[in-house]
């Protein structure tokens, strides 16, 4: 494990394939191997050192190898999430446990036991996609760092072998090549190379920067991911979702209990063809199109603290109207409208005698909040003797709720009346009447609805979304560096009688010889051969 | 030069591993319990009975509260509540007490519940769910057993199956 000292007098890594000053090869072969150039013939270190548990690990993450085999395992596992539906997407009143099987039989069974249900969130998963990120990381540290060591040391006198091997290569022979030379170093500068002298040899060099492309490329992944990484951590990212009836006041979730929201009224307004004239014809065709759907919303700030289900102090902090793309904004959060539906809030019935079809009083009944007893004036009055907001019947056939919530209201009644002192029963529910106890001389008939909208706001606060814009930037401009300039770099020796040129460039092979015949042109010094060319080889 | 390089290495593999176990742990305690975990101290509450009484959790300090969350529709809940009356007559000289939260139902059909069912022990009616969303409660009936410092030593997410598990809860937060 020594460091290899080249006969140019330059001391090289242990692993180096060229001298990173001179370019002579240091592994003994002098075949022309253009791959050698890669990472300047630089000492990887992950391909070197192989001795502790640390250099194991370094050197499984730092193969390339490893990184396609990291993302084709991603890849078929997240392919294998979306065969069946994720957990969030299944009823949320049945058990995931018993669904899988039932629905999808042996297969969504397994489904299940192997945890693809909720496959986005297993640990394992979240391992899988943190090591494609460490792999980024540490594939990138393994290249770069050589390469800048090579990069930066690189000598301008270049052994022999090394301009040999290099796939442009020239000698021209002939008198007054000083002149040429002078000629030559005067036309590179006008093509804005950077040049270095050293004795009898040049280097001219330019767009060295291209070659961090990559990296920069990779810095700006690793940003993406530190910010995906981010949103899991409380307080950077909200995603709830806040549904909210007019005239109701409600905590918006996510904040902790900080900002309080009041729907006053949602507005869901269609374009009106008396109104628009010119499109008369198109909304007869089309039917009712919508123009705007709007909370007007009152925005409150929590006062110091409170214990659930005691008193809150409310701060009023701003009225304003939710339209779509038009959110309320607080605090880093922002409100969005989603959605809206109508729910119901109210039912009136009418109390009938039904031989004469006299109204004897109206109950208008809050489905929220029942009273228990409705008088109606002249001895008159209906009480709640039981309510089923969510009405359906049970094994036996008796009647009850399947949840609080009122979307199918049934009642009994019992209907008193000056000459039915004890009352008559009747279960009254939508579009069905029953008189359990024989025939009633009153009923209650359903005489209308009342109905409110719930509007469905998405809550949102994202503190990540600058680290992902930053991330793409990043991503994007080592993308153009990597793409739009080329590492160009020609080696010019004199020797007696004699000029040697090699020439070397990353990539667009075409372009820089094309370049070449212009900043040779009028020295006298020829072209230097494409050795793929002689070869007919191809690029 | 050796040792540079190992710990060079040592220390990028460190602060890699240490940011991905931090996001996974993160990830998962999101996605566990809403609500506070068994040793996390009980959220207080006020709320007030079916006789116009006013209850706070933190005022039961130095006993034991057994709190159970229930609807009249869901059926596993009132199967639990004779054996929670029986429980509730046996410790409540003993310094356990029970608070059963409604989560939030009408009061008509709070009453007429109540006036078929002879309850003793105080129930509470959650009338904006503050108290099921504090607690993180999500399928009926849930129990948790606070001891007498207000730490929760339980959760039960299911029904009390029989007097031996309701006995056992009792004991189990008895001062």
């Amino acid at each position: 494990m020594n460091e290899i000292k080249c006969e140019c007098g330059h001391v090289n890594p242990f692993g180096t394939i060229l001298c990173e000053s001179c370019g002579k090869s240091l592994s003994g072969t002098e075949e022309w191997k253009p791959s050698d150039m890669r990472y300047e013939g630089s000492a990887r270190r992950s391909q070197t050192y192989n001795r502790t548990i640390v250099d194991k690990i370094w050197n499984f993450f730092s193969s390339v190898k490893v990184a396609i085999w990291l993302l084709v395992i991603t890849l078929i596992v997240s392919a294998a999430g979306t065969i069946l539906p994720q957990k969030m997407y299944i009823p949320p009143s049945v058990s995931p446990e018993t669904f899988y099987g039932e629905n999808y039989g042996w297969f969504g069974k397994v489904y299940y036991a192997l945890g693809l249900h909720e496959l986005y969130s297993q640990w394992w998963y979240m391992l899988l996609l943190a090591s494609i990120g460490v792999s980024l990381c540490i594939c990138s540290l393994d290249r770069a760092v050589p390469l800048y060591r090579a990069l930066k040391s690189q000598g301008v006198r270049r052994h022999e072998s090394f301009l040999k091997r290099q796939r442009l290569f020239g000698v021209t022979k002939g008198e007054n090549l000083e002149e040429a030379v002078v000629k030559l170093k005067e036309n590179l500068l006008k093509k804005r190379y950077r040049i270095r002298e050293e004795g009898n040899a040049i280097l001219a060099e330019k767009g060295r920067f291209s070659r961090w492309g990559p990296y920069v490329n990779h810095v700006g992944l690793i940003i993406f991911l530190f910010g995906a990484m981010l949103r899991f951590f409380p307080g950077m990212y909200v995603d709830e979702v806040l549904a909210i009836k007019e005239g109701e006041r409600k905590e918006i979730p996510g904040t902790g209990g900080k900002y309080f929201l009041e729907n006053k009224q949602f507005i869901h307004e269609v374009y009106d063809k008396n109104e628009h004239e010119a499109f008369a014809a198109a909304l007869e065709k089309k039917g009712q199109i919508d123009k705007n759907f709007q909370t007007d919303v009152v925005l409150y700030k929590r006062s110091g603290d409170t214990v659930p289900g005691g008193e809150v102090k409310l701060k009023k902090e701003k009225e304003e109207s939710i339209r779509v793309n038009e959110p309320l904004k607080f605090d880093d959060y922002a409100l969005y409208q989603m959605d809206f539906r109508p729910i119901l809030t109210g039912m009136s019935f009418l109390l009938i005698d039904k031989e004469t079809d006299e109204e004897l009083g109206e109950v208008r009944i809050d489905l929220d909040n029942p009273e228990s007893r409705y008088d109606l004036g002249n001895g008159y009055a209906v009480e709640i003797l039981d309510y089923f907001p969510d009405f359906d019947l049970n094994e036996e056939g008796l009647p009850v709720t399947r949840s609080k919530a009122p979307h199918n209201p049934a009642f009994v009644f019992e209907m008193k009346a000056p000459d039915r002192p004890d009352g008559e029963i009747s279960f009254v529910a939508v579009q069905q009447t029953m008189e359990p106890y024989g025939n009633n001389k009153y009923k209650m008939q359903f005489s209308g609805i009342e109905t409110k909208n719930v509007s469905v706001l998405t809550v949102r606060k994202d503190l990540t979304l600058w680290i992902f814009a930053l991330g793409g930037l990043v991503f994007l401009v080592g993308l153009a560096l990597g793409s739009y300039w080329n590492h160009r770099r020609i080696w010019i020796q004199k020797r007696e009688q004699e000029i040697w040129l090699a020439a070397h460039t990353n990539k667009n092979w075409f372009g820089f010889k094309r370049e070449l015949k212009a900043v040779l042109a009028g020295t006298g010094i020829n072209e230097p051969q494409d050795r793929h060319e002689t070869k007919g080889e191809s690029r | 030069m050796k040792k540079k390089r190992l710990l060079i290495r040592a220390s990028v593999l460190t602060i890699l591993a240490a940011s991905v176990i931090m996001t996974i742990y993160a990830n998962l305690a999101e996605g566990g319990r809403s609500g506070p975990e068994t040793g996390d101290k009980a959220p207080d509450f006020i709320l007030t009975d079916q006789n116009g009484q006013r209850h706070r959790l933190s005022e039961y300090k130095g006993q034991g509260v057994l709190v159970n969350f229930w609807a009249t529709y869901c059926e596993p809940c009132k199967e639990e509540m004779p054996l929670l009356e029986e429980q509730y007559r046996k410790y409540k000289n003993e310094g356990v007490h029970i608070l059963a939260v409604n989560i939030g139902e009408t009061d008509v059909v709070l009453n007429r519940f109540l006036e078929r069912h002879e309850l003793s022990f105080p129930v509470l009616n959650d009338r904006n769910q503050e108290v099921v969303d504090a607690f993180g409660v999500n399928p009926l009936p849930a129990t948790f057993l606070i001891d007498k410092e207000g730490t929760i030593t339980g959760i039960h997410e299911g029904p009390i199956l029989n007097e031996k598990m309701a006995a056992e809860m009792m004991e189990k937060i008895k001062p």
